[in-house]
């Protein structure tokens, strides 16, 4: 490939970055055999949190996710895979070598949780930034908007 | 028919029907294990003694089945690391589960592989299930 597709393809990638943030942010999509299976350890994380790249790395090595097994079968995967490819980030990834997995750490969830104190991450009923639902009432259902959180005190 | 009856009848059908939601009982599932378990050599049944101590004890690992299933089963318990409620495993307070043979399968799986870093034998799995219907 020549440099002028190079340029031409990393343009064409950057373009729609463009996106609501702020109030606006839909998570709503849903779908069953995903709603089942990946809110049995943790509320479904929206699709939207991450690029489809990260999704088809974490589908692919279900059997070592952070450190636990959530394998599924290969009918099971195919078919989750194909919602969340659909429904991902269409953000341009983050600089890195490696897709992100945990969107925990992105500069995004950072920005959009930076009046959030460093005391309240690490409260017991917290614990860890992906337990959305201990601040976020409505985190189940996609739902992230500011009226719906109540942080613990 | 007497008006009277018919309340009773759509009761009845009903409790029936939500009878045949689960596909099987637990009971079933642990003739399926007691199936497996008896083509080892020198098999002598299931003991819910055993079952308790397997549950209870870590297997070279951080984990053991009670750190999210608690000591106490008839309980809720907490996922170790994401802290999200896990409902209690006995079937006698909690009547969902062992019913599902697919949910059950995939479950042991995952989490034996968490616990002792390998699949669970049929005679492990038969122990735990008669230990947690043991549970009143
Ligand atoms: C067997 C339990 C289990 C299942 C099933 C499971 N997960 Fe997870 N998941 C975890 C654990 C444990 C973590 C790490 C949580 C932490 O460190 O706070 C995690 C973290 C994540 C994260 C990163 C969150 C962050 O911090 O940014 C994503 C994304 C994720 N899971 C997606 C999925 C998807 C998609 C599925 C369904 C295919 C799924 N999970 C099913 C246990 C599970
Ligand atoms: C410790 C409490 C806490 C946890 C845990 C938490 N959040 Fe938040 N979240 C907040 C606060 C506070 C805000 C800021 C609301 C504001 O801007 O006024 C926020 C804002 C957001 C927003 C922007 C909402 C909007 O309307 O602009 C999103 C999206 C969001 N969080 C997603 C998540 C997700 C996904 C998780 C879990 C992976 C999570 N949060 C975990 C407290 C939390
Ligand atoms: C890291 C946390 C964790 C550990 C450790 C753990 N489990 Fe689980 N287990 C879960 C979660 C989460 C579920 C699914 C949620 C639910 O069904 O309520 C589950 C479900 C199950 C089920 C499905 C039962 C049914 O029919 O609904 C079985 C069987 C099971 N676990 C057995 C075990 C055994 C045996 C051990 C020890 C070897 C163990 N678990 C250790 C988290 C754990």
């Amino acid at each position: 490939m020549n440099m002028k597709h190079t340029i031409l393809i990393a343009a064409l990638l950057a373009a729609p970055t463009v996106q609501a943030s702020g109030g606006g942010e839909s998570f709503a999509a849903t779908q069953p055999k995903w709603k089942a299976e990946c809110s049995s350890c943790h509320i479904a994380y929206p699709p939207k949190l991450l690029p489809a790249a990260s999704w088809k790395t974490m589908m692919g090595s279900l059997d070592k996710h952070f450190g636990t097994d959530a394998s599924l079968d290969a009918a099971a995967t195919t078919e989750i895979l194909a919602f969340l490819e659909k429904n991902a980030s269409r953000r341009k990834p983050e600089p890195s070598a490696k897709p992100v997995l945990r969107f925990t750490e992105t500069r995004w969830f950072q920005s959009e949780h930076d009046e959030v104190s460093a005391r309240l991450w690490k409260d017991p009923r917290v614990k860890s930034p992906s337990n959305c639902a201990a601040c976020h009432t409505k985190a189940e259902n996609g739902d992230f908007n500011e009226h719906n959180i109540r942080l613990p005190r | 028919m007497l008006p009277l009856k018919t309340p009773l009848t759509m009761a009845l059908t009903l409790a029936i029907f939500t009878l045949n939601a689960y596909a099987q009982t637990p009971q079933e599932t642990l003739a399926g294990l007691r199936q497996q378990a008896a083509e080892t050599p020198g098999f002598q049944g299931f003991s819910a003694t055993r079952g308790e101590q397997f549950f209870k004890s870590t297997h070279g690992n951080d984990w053991s089945c009670a750190t999210c299933h608690t000591q106490n089963p008839t309980v809720s318990g907490k996922h170790a690391k994401t802290s999200k409620i896990i409902q209690p495993m006995a079937p006698a307070v909690n009547a969902e589960r062992f019913t599902d043979q697919a949910k059950v399968d995939k479950w042991f799986k995952r989490n034996c592989n968490d616990v002792l870093d390998r699949a669970c034998t049929p005679l492990e799995k038969g122990d735990v299930l008669t230990y947690l219907m043991s549970l009143k």
